[in-house]
């Protein structure tokens, strides 16, 4: 095991799969000379050269679309967003082509593409720059969503998004490219995409959380433990294809389960995990499902109200004082 | 300067009075002291009086109206003061509508819409504010009378062959969740461990659907047992000239005459001479019903039933007797129609063929009272210092005490013993 930063591990996913196959590269604003914008892609314009670390100019819509085209003819890019806040712009790639062509040319064509960058908020940033689009990109048919939590789990994952013959979003976060945590230093670590991992285990309640809200379950866990509670934290890792069987066994276990979802609450991650348990879960459950999410409001930027609107540890163990009928 | 004169706290609990009298009308002098008005509180009536000495400007209540706590109920001060502003004061402060009135409404509005905005704003935090939440659940517990159990609870107690109506549930809304499932001890289990398990074999227990006249039986008993304050008189009649009369009248009469014929007979006439046992509670009044009509309970089959005679105290024991007969005869064929057993002012209830010597019954709604009738009884009585065979039977009057006292139906069961005592009485 190694510790390494997030944005180590993520390097090291591309650097290997870099070396493991030609066809894939990597471009998006500031990616080579710059060495990326958080210091992500650092020494990989040394390593592979102009051909295969590419800066484009500021035109989402338009390197995402070169993207497109060149994993329609056979490479393997990887497109770096500055943010997802602005892969807006790409939007009709990623969703009209990039999720689309195969299925529209009958199997003719694969689009083995990695949308990657930094998702939802970082602090002050307004409206525009704080938004979580992993729910939205999940709605989509041909779309895979990852969202890790730690640095592990991004290496893993990030090597099976770039070897996916499919579309992925990867999504990270500004405020994580620092966190330290081990790696596994097992060659070519893979982890599967579609699958959970128990971080935590308790008997009490389970608590679903994926990304910067994993942090938050796993605070809100430590303080419930001196009460007595035992969390299970589930970290789906995968919003879609979404593990739910490893949720519902732990459901099964604990009988009550609440839900921290960085998204909105209308129709995020967050309610498609209520709505599966209660269907495959009824007989199990002890309470009604409870969530933590966003207000259903824009991200303000004074930070007071920045403060309010991000789920933070105590709404966390509200939510489970409430399933655990606690309160 | 004017001077309002406010409705004051004349009892600990009252929230306002009605004014039950004026002593004062305007224009009067009034001194300190005074006494200007009655007032009727929630407990008695109670004098008001003036502590300051004026002119009666303004009377702005209405005998027989009620004020509340505080509000305005007149005016006194000098003749020809100006009052004009007092008397708005008063009309907000009673809640006539007037322009200050509606700006009053105007702001509880605003803040009605502000409270409302905080609550449109909770769903969107919904499962954030956890507390909020809750308070807003608890609110709004209904009394669907189903039973709140978790999906899990109802499995478990299941899985136990528990029944969830005996679990108490200790999640909100009284839910009942695992842990009452798990924490669950039957306690006529336990009381069966210490005694011995008889050796018999358990029969099967029958479930049987409540019909409507069982239901109705059920509704209207209940009611009346449980919201009337009954109270029980019973009476030892000597029968025996009623036994003579009644072979006598048989010997002539086309129709069989009964010992109930002549206790309808007498009830009627005696409630006809105490019209308080003849009433109904009306809730704001009682009636005094101006016919007699006394009802008469049968059994059948199914349960109960009672038809009514009416006029009963105006018809001859012939009538009374065929006419019982076809009633009976109707109610066990069901075939009595509702207004044949609408309007009784009184029931009786007769025991008497089953050998039972005295009994309650329970008062037919909205009757005020009911009359068991027990059995004729041959008893040892004494006579003239001997001791002698005897005939006796015994009725209890059933009372709702909200209509009747005890003495009031103790002269009517003594109007009732004369009569069957001496049933020539009867033809007075």
């Amino acid at each position: 095991m190694a510790e390494l930063q997030f944005r180590e591990a993520i390097r090291d996913a591309m650097d290997e799969e870099m070396a493991r196959d030609e066809k894939v590269f990597l471009m998006g604003e500031e990616v080579a000379e710059y060495n990326g914008a958080y210091k992500v892609s650092e020494g990989l314009l040394d390593k592979y050269g102009f051909k295969r670390v590419i800066d484009t100019p500021i035109s989402e819509l338009g390197f995402a679309g070169i993207g497109v085209g060149a994993a329609m003819n056979g490479l393997r890019p990887i497109v770096e967003f500055m943010t997802f806040n602005f892969a807006v712009l790409a939007a009709d790639q990623i969703i009209n082509h990039a999720s689309k062509a195969r299925y529209m040319l009958g199997g003719q064509l694969n689009t083995p593409i990695v949308f990657r960058g930094p998702n939802a908020s970082a602090g002050q940033l307004g409206a525009t720059h704080s938004v979580a689009y992993d729910s939205m990109y999940a709605q989509f048919p041909g779309l895979s969503v990852i969202y890790p939590s730690e640095p592990d789990d991004a290496k893993g994952l990030l090597k099976s998004a770039i070897r996916n013959d499919d579309a992925v979003l990867f999504m990270e976060s500004e405020q994580m490219y620092g966190m330290k945590g081990e790696v596994s230093d097992e060659e070519d670590y893979i982890i599967p995409i579609g699958k959970g991992k128990i971080k935590r285990e308790g008997d009490d309640v389970t608590v679903v959380a994926t990304g910067k809200m994993y942090h938050i379950a796993k605070q809100a866990a430590n303080q419930l433990a001196k009460d007595g509670v035992e969390v299970e934290i589930i970290d789906p890792r995968t919003i879609k294809p979404l593990d739910i069987e490893l949720i519902v066994e732990s459901i099964k276990k604990t009988n009550r389960c609440v839900i921290v979802d960085e998204s909105h609450p209308f129709g995020g991650l967050a309610s498609e995990v209520g709505f599966l348990i209660q269907r495959e879960a009824f007989d199990y459950l002890d309470a009604p499902v409870r969530r933590v999410t966003l207000p259903d409001v824009n991200a303000p930027f004074s930070k007071p109200l920045f403060d309010l609107w991000l789920p933070d540890a105590k709404q966390v163990i509200d939510a489970v004082n409430t399933v655990t009928y606690r309160n | 300067m004017a001077i309002k004169i406010e409705m004051p706290k004349l009892s600990d609990t009252m929230e306002e009075g009605v004014i039950a009298k004026w002593n004062i009308s305007e224009g009067d002098k009034v001194e300190s002291g005074d006494v200007i008005a009655e007032v009727e509180t929630d407990k008695a009536t109670m004098e008001v009086e003036a502590f300051d000495p004026g002119t009666v400007l303004k009377i702005l209540v209405d005998e027989g109206d009620a004020v509340p706590l505080g509000g305005i109920m007149a005016i006194v001060g000098e003749e020809g003061e100006d009052i004009s502003d007092l008397l708005k004061e008063a009309e907000s402060a009673n809640g006539s509508g007037s322009a200050s009135d509606d700006k009053e409404d105007d702001k509880s509005e605003k803040k009605e819409k502000k409270s409302s905005d905080k609550k449109e704003f909770d769903p969107i935090l919904e499962d954030v504010d956890s507390k909020e939440d809750k308070k807003e659940k608890s609110g709004q517990a209904d009394d669907d009378g189903r039973i709140k159990a978790s999906p899990l609870a109802r499995k478990m107690a299941e899985e136990k062959g528990i029944k969830l109506s005996d679990v108490d549930g200790s999640g909100p809304d009284g839910r009942i969740i695992k842990r009452d499932i798990e924490s669950y001890e039957p306690s006529a289990a336990k009381e069966e461990s210490v005694v011995q398990a008889p050796d018999f074999a358990s029969e099967e227990d029958e479930e049987i659907k409540i019909s409507q006249m069982r239901k109705a039986i059920a509704r209207r008993l209940s009611e009346s047992k449980f919201n009337n304050p009954h109270f029980y008189e019973t009476i030892d009649i000597d029968m025996e000239k009623a036994i003579e009369a009644r072979s006598a009248l048989n010997e002539i009469s086309d129709v069989k005459i009964s010992f109930n014929d002549i206790v309808v007979k007498a009830s009627a006439m005696a409630l006809r001479k105490h019209p308080e046992i003849n009433s109904s509670w009306l809730g704001d009044t009682i009636r005094k019903h101006g016919d007699v009509n006394v009802a008469v309970a049968v059994a059948i089959d199914e349960g109960l039933m009672t038809p009514v005679l009416n006029h009963t105290d105006k018809k001859t024991l012939q009538q009374i007797s065929s006419e019982t007969r076809e009633l009976a005869g109707l109610a066990r064929d069901r075939k009595l129609q509702p207004e044949q057993m609408e309007g009784s002012t009184f029931t009786i209830s007769n025991l008497g063929m089953f050998g039972i010597e005295e009994f309650t019954a329970i008062i037919n709604p909205p009757n005020a009272c009911i009359l068991a009738v027990g059995a004729i009884r041959d008893v040892p009585v004494v006579k003239d210092g001997q001791v002698v065979p005897g005939k006796r039977m015994k009725v209890t009057l059933s009372s709702d005490h909200r209509i009747v006292d005890g003495a009031k139906a103790a002269q009517f069961l003594n109007t009732l013993r004369t009569m069957m005592e001496n049933p020539l009485a009867m033809m007075l």
